[in-house]
């Protein structure tokens, strides 16, 4: 009980702090927007190549594009943290009774909120470029992008926790997130990979995510894939969850 | 008030640090006790290991070493409860810039389970009592350093706790905004909170401090109320300049019976001189440095201070040590 209390409390608190800078919202959504007006056109005339699924390049595309926003969309909150910590605030918080648990789902529950919104946002947006929309399908999407939100903001809440600067935290971030999204098939089919290239990524679990989004947007709500990529994505979120409130238990700033 | 009782006593706490090259012990075995509605004062440059322990002390960083109780709770086995009885401003201060004073003073309260009536109702007093109800509502990134101090000391008191920590809380600050938070400390003391605070200002240990502990690598060196310090180094000091670089001077000083010690004082070319009785001194330090041919520059007579008690337990002057 005790607990739930703290993490509504410290929800509250981060919330309102990203409602007074919506900038940031707004900046989220920008990237993949982006990719939906120059990118995905070039999709369309990949279609007709043998290797590429049917079902049309946006509902092909945009699934993968929700999955790279839940994955990636977080990994920039630890340099918030990295500020609070330089100013006292993570201290200050530590020498009160409050769970540590609740300091990061706290923290955390305001990403995945941030995060679905934009993912809402652009469905909505990408709806005129053609995409069908299943309302069963984006809820599941929606739950996924949650989980793979909570697996990433755990995680660099981790590391900015271990690390304490932002001159070790940005290349960090950076160089593990590019071998990552290259390895999940987001921008082109992994059915086009040459076997070696498809074997590691068999090992990225975001790949399944992927697998997952694009089975629920063209209408295979039962398929395998996508009991496969929520359990990895859970187990995994779970997984960082337990270790970002260790930090959160011992960090030393 | 319940002096009898101690609000802190530590045996033997310890922490160690380990990096790749080295493992520095930061406090090397510290037994304190602070009793009840005092300002208990940590004084000692920077890296002795006061922030170290008021860490330990606060449940932030757990001990290498040694036990403590903390507000009638075991440090080690009960954190939990020390933590809902003490408060703790840190360095650092706490406050959100995008945040304004009074937000930050009401999630404090909540943290501490108060209820939300409660806590508005605590703020506002806390605002009124430290006179930030002008800039309560504006984002603390507008704030004074002087008035975000203040605000911070407010956010470790919204739960009233009975035992206050503060890690140097006037670092930094202008001396206005440092006498407004002696004021605030002296307040403190007044209303039975005990308050344990770290400073490297001899001026803030000396006017605050019911007693204090000297810090230095991680020991304690001295331990006693300001006035009982200063009276462990009997007598006067004079303090004497002399042309050139004074070597010949403080040999010379060194040599004479009714100086007890001799040593380099702040300034280029001067010399600390610890004597039983000043006035009697004085005439001989003169007639000594005219039979030598040395140039006197000046001379004075001061009581012994703080400073004078850390040279002497620690061979160091803190004010060079602080510079």
């Amino acid at each position: 009980m005790k607990t739930l209390r703290d993490i509504w409390l410290v929800f509250l608190r981060y919330f309102g702090i990203l409602i007074r800078n919506p900038v940031w919202v707004v900046l989220g959504v920008v990237q993949p927007v982006l990719y939906l007006v120059l990118f995905a056109p070039l999709l369309k005339s990949l279609s007709a190549n043998p290797g590429v699924p049917a079902g049309g390049a946006y509902n092909w595309f945009v699934p993968g594009l929700l999955i790279q926003l839940g994955m990636f969309g977080a990994a920039g909150v630890g340099f918030g943290l990295i500020a609070e910590l330089r100013g006292g605030v993570v201290e200050r918080m530590r020498v009160t009774p409050v769970s540590r648990l609740a300091l990061l789902l706290g923290r955390a529950l305001r990403d995945i909120l941030m995060l679905d919104v934009q993912a809402a946002i652009l469905i909505v947006l990408s709806l005129p470029f053609g995409l069908k929309l299943h309302f069963d399908g984006a809820l599941v999407v929606l739950a996924l992008i949650a989980l793979l939100g909570l697996l990433t903001a755990s995680i660099s809440y981790a590391c900015a926790l271990w690390l304490k600067s932002e001159d070790s935290f940005a290349p960090l971030i950076f160089t593990s997130t590019l071998p990552l999204l290259l390895l999940s098939g987001v921008l082109l089919p992994l059915t086009l990979a040459p076997p070696w290239l498809r074997n590691i990524a068999a090992f990225n679990p975001l790949s399944y995510a992927v697998d997952a989004a694009r089975a629920v947007f063209n209408d295979h709500l039962t398929d395998v894939s996508v009991e496969k990529g929520v359990l990895i994505s859970a187990v995994l979120a779970l997984v960082a969850v337990a270790l970002a409130v260790r930090s959160f238990g011992r960090a030393l700033a | 008030m319940n002096e009898a009782k101690a609000v802190i006593e530590t045996r033997g706490l310890r922490r160690v640090f380990k990096t790749r090259k080295e493992t520095v012990e930061a406090v090397a075995g510290v037994d304190l006790k602070v009793w009840g509605g005092e300002v208990f004062g940590f004084l000692g440059p920077n890296g002795a290991g006061k922030t170290t322990t008021l860490r330990m002390l606060s449940t932030l960083l757990p001990p290498s070493g040694g036990e403590a109780t903390v507000a009638g709770c075991d440090l080690l086995r009960q954190p939990q409860q020390v933590r809902e009885r003490i408060g703790y401003v840190g360095q650092r201060g706490g406050s959100d810039p995008q945040v304004t004073g009074r937000t930050e003073l009401v999630f404090q309260g909540r943290l501490y389970a108060m209820p939300k009536r409660a806590a508005q109702d605590r703020a506002a007093e806390l605002l009124r009592v430290l006179e930030l109800e002008d800039c309560a509502d504006r984002p603390t990134s507008t704030y004074s350093g002087g008035q975000r101090r203040r605000l911070e000391i407010g956010i470790g008191l919204m739960h009233g706790p009975s035992l206050l920590f503060l890690d140097e809380p006037t670092t930094g600050l202008d001396p206005q905004s440092r006498a407004r938070l002696w004021e605030e400390v002296r307040r403190l003391r007044k209303g039975g909170t005990t308050v344990f605070l770290t400073t490297h200002y001899l001026e803030e240990a000396d006017a605050l401090c019911d007693r204090l502990a000297i810090i230095d690598h991680g020991k304690i060196v001295a331990e006693g109320s300001p006035d009982e310090l200063k009276r462990q180094v009997a007598g006067d000091v004079v303090v004497v300049g002399v042309g050139g670089d004074g070597r010949d001077a403080l040999e010379l000083f060194q040599r004479q019976p009714f100086v007890r010690e001799a040593g380099a004082g702040d300034a280029d070319g001067t010399i600390r001189l610890y004597v039983e009785r000043g006035e009697s001194a004085m005439p001989a330090i003169l007639r000594l440095l005219d039979g030598a041919g040395l140039e006197l520059k000046t001379i004075s007579l001061t009581r012994p201070s703080l400073d004078d008690v850390f040279l002497r337990q620690t061979g160091r002057s803190l004010r060079e040590v602080a510079a």
